[in-house]
C-alpha cells in the first residue's frame, strides 16, 4: 500500500505546530498502524527528516500509551482497539490519512503526536485507590465474599487503561468516562466502601480542576473506548457523587 | 452540599432537574392546548383556571420562569466551559461516527427554541400579563362580554401563515432537542434504567409525539379559521 499521511508536527509545547503531508510506501495491510508509523519514520530518517514522535509502549492494547486521532476518531476507525491494534487493512491503497494528537486543554501537546496525560494520574492520586494494611497481616482477598454480578461490573470498569480516547472523542473534552470507571471499580466492591465518600468528591474536584469539559451524554466516549467502558459508569459516578454530598 | 452545584456533576444534576420540570410543563401545556381542537369551551375553562388560579400564577409561573431562564443560562455557561476545554480543534473530526447530530448540536436547537420563546412570549404571555395585571381585567371575557376570550385569541394568532411556519420550524427543533435531552436528563440524574429499551422507547415517543401534537394544533387552527 502507498499512502498519503497528513500529520500534526509540533517541535515542542511552545511551538504553534502545523499539519504536514508525507508519502509512505510499501506498507503491508497486515501491519499495525504503529508499525506503519515505524516504516514512515525509517523513511524520514533516511531522508534526513526529523522522525515523528508518538507514544507507544506495550503494543498489545493494554498500556494505554498510544494516543492518535486518526481520520477524525480516537484510535482510528476500528472499534474496541487501541492504535497499536489497528491494522492497515482498515485502509485502502492510495488513501489519505489524517493523524493528530488527542486534543484537550488538559492534555497539552509535548511534541508532534505525544500529549501529556498526567492530568489522569493526578485524578487517580486524588482518590483512585483503597487503603490496605500491608504490614504482614493482610486479609486474604477471597475472604470477603462478592457477588458475581458486582465482581463482573467492577472488572469491566477496571479494564479502563486510561488512554484518554474518551476525552479526545468527547466534543467537550470531558473526562467523565475515565473518572466514572475509576470511581465505579471501587464503588462496586466492599473494599471500596470505606473511602467512598472522599474518593468520588476528591476525584471529581480534581477532574474539574484539570480543566476537562462537562459531559453532555453524547455517548462518543463509549463508542470510541478501546475497552468498551460503558456510560453506565458515568451514571454510577453521578449517583455516588450525589450520595457523597448528601452524606457530607 | 455547599460546593455541589459548583461542580461539573452538580451542574449536570441541576440541568437535568430543570429539564424534567420543563418536560413536565410541556406535557401539561400540550394537554390544555389540545383541548382547543377537541372542545373550545373546555379550552376556555382550562385557560381561565390556569390564568387566574393563585397557585398557578404566583407559585408555578415564577418557578417556570426561573426554570426556563436557569436552563438557558446554565446551558450557555456549560457550552462556554466545554468549548474552552479544547482550545485547539481537530483538523479532521468524524463526530457522526460515534454520536448523534442531536447530541452534538444541543446548543443550536436550544437557541432556536429560545428564539421561539421570545416570539411566543410576545404573542401570548405579554398580552396576557398586560390584560390581567396592567389593565386589571381578570374576567377572561371578550370585550363584548360574550364568552371567554382565550379560544378567540388563539384562533386569531394562527391566521398568519408566517407565524404558523415559525411555530412548525420551532417545534421541529424542539423535537430534535428532546430526542437527546430526554434520555440525557435521566443519564445525568444517574438513572441506569434509562438504558432499558422501554424507557428509551418512551423518550422517543415523547420527543416526537408532543412537538408533532403542537404542530398539529397550529395547523388545525390555521386551516380551520
Amino acid at each position: 500500500m502507498n499512502l498519503t499521511l497528513k500529520i500534526w508536527r509540533q517541535t515542542d509545547a511552545n511551538d504553534k505546530g502545523k499539519m504536514v503531508d508525507y508519502k509512505v510506501t510499501e506498507i503491508s495491510e497486515h501491519m499495525s498502524f504503529l508499525e506503519m508509523m515505524d516504516v514512515l519514520n525509517e523513511q524520514l530518517i533516511n531522508k534526513g527528516v526529523e522522525p515523528i514522535a508518538f507514544d507507544h509502549d506495550c503494543r498489545e492494547g493494554i498500556c494505554g500509551m498510544c494516543s492518535m486521532y486518526i481520520n477524525g476518531e480516537a484510535h482510528g476507525p476500528d472499534r474496541g482497539v487501541t492504535t497499536c491494534q489497528l491494522h492497515m487493512r482498515m485502509f485502502k491503497d492510495g488513501d489519505t490519512i489524517t493523524i493528530e494528537p488527542f486534543r484537550a486543554k488538559a492534555f497539552p501537546v509535548i511534541k508532534d503526536l505525544v500529549v501529556d496525560r498526567s492530568a489522569f494520574d493526578r485524578i487517580q492520586h486524588a482518590g483512585g485507590y483503597i487503603s490496605v494494611n500491608t504490614s504482614g497481616n493482610t486479609q486474604d482477598a477471597n475472604a470477603t465474599l462478592i457477588s458475581k454480578h458486582a465482581a463482573d461490573e467492577a472488572m469491566d470498569a477496571a479494564t479502563c487503561i486510561g488512554c484518554g480516547a474518551c476525552v479526545a472523542s468527547c466534543k467537550n473534552a470531558s473526562a467523565m468516562l475515565f473518572v466514572g470507571a475509576k470511581v465505579s471499580q471501587y464503588a462496586l466492591l466492599p473494599q471500596g466502601q470505606v473511602e467512598a465518600v472522599d474518593r468520588v468528591k476528591n476525584m471529581v474536584a480534581q477532574m474539574d480542576l484539570e480543566g476537562f469539559g462537562n459531559c453532555t451524554n453524547t455517548g462518543a466516549c463509549e463508542v470510541e473506548c478501546p475497552k468498551g467502558i460503558s456510560l453506565e459508569n458515568i451514571a454510577r459516578m453521578n449517583r455516588e457523587f450525589l450520595s457523597a454530598n448528601v452524606k457530607g | 452540599m455547599s460546593g455541589f452545584f459548583k461542580s461539573s456533576i452538580g451542574r449536570k444534576y441541576a440541568m437535568a432537574l430543570s429539564a424534567f420540570f420543563l418536560m413536565f410543563f410541556l406535557l401539561q401545556h400540550f394537554a390544555i392546548n389540545i383541548l382547543s381542537v377537541i372542545s373550545p369551551d373546555a379550552f376556555n375553562e382550562a385557560s381561565h383556571f390556569m390564568g387566574t388560579f393563585w397557585a398557578v400564577q404566583y407559585v408555578l409561573q415564577p418557578v417556570l420562569i426561573f426554570g426556563v431562564i436557569y436552563h438557558f443560562v446554565m446551558g450557555f455557561i456549560l457550552e462556554a466551559k466545554n468549548r474552552s476545554a479544547r482550545v485547539k480543534t481537530y483538523a479532521k473530526n468524524n463526530g457522526a461516527a460515534n454520536s448523534s447530530w442531536m447530541s452534538r448540536n444541543m446548543i443550536y436547537s436550544g437557541l432556536a427554541i429560545l428564539a421561539f420563546l421570545v416570539l411566543h412570549f410576545i404573542d401570548f404571555w405579554i398580552p396576557e400579563i398586560n390584560t390581567k395585571f396592567i389593565d386589571g381585567d381578570m374576567t377572561g371575557l371578550l370585550p363584548n362580554g360574550e364568552g371567554f376570550r382565550y379560544y378567540e385569541e388563539l384562533a386569531h394568532k394562527f391566521e398568519n401563515p408566517l407565524r404558523v411556519g415559525a411555530y412548525v420550524i420551532a417545534f421541529i427543533f424542539l423535537s430534535l432537542h428532546l430526542m437527546h435531552g430526554f434520555s440525557s436528563a435521566f443519564q445525568s440524574a444517574g438513572a441506569s434504567s434509562m438504558r432499558k429499551e422501554k424507557l428509551q422507547l418512551f423518550a422517543k415517543v415523547y420527543s416526537i409525539a408532543i412537538p408533532l401534537g403542537f404542530i398539529f394544533i397550529a395547523l388545525f387552527h390555521h386551516f380551520n379559521h
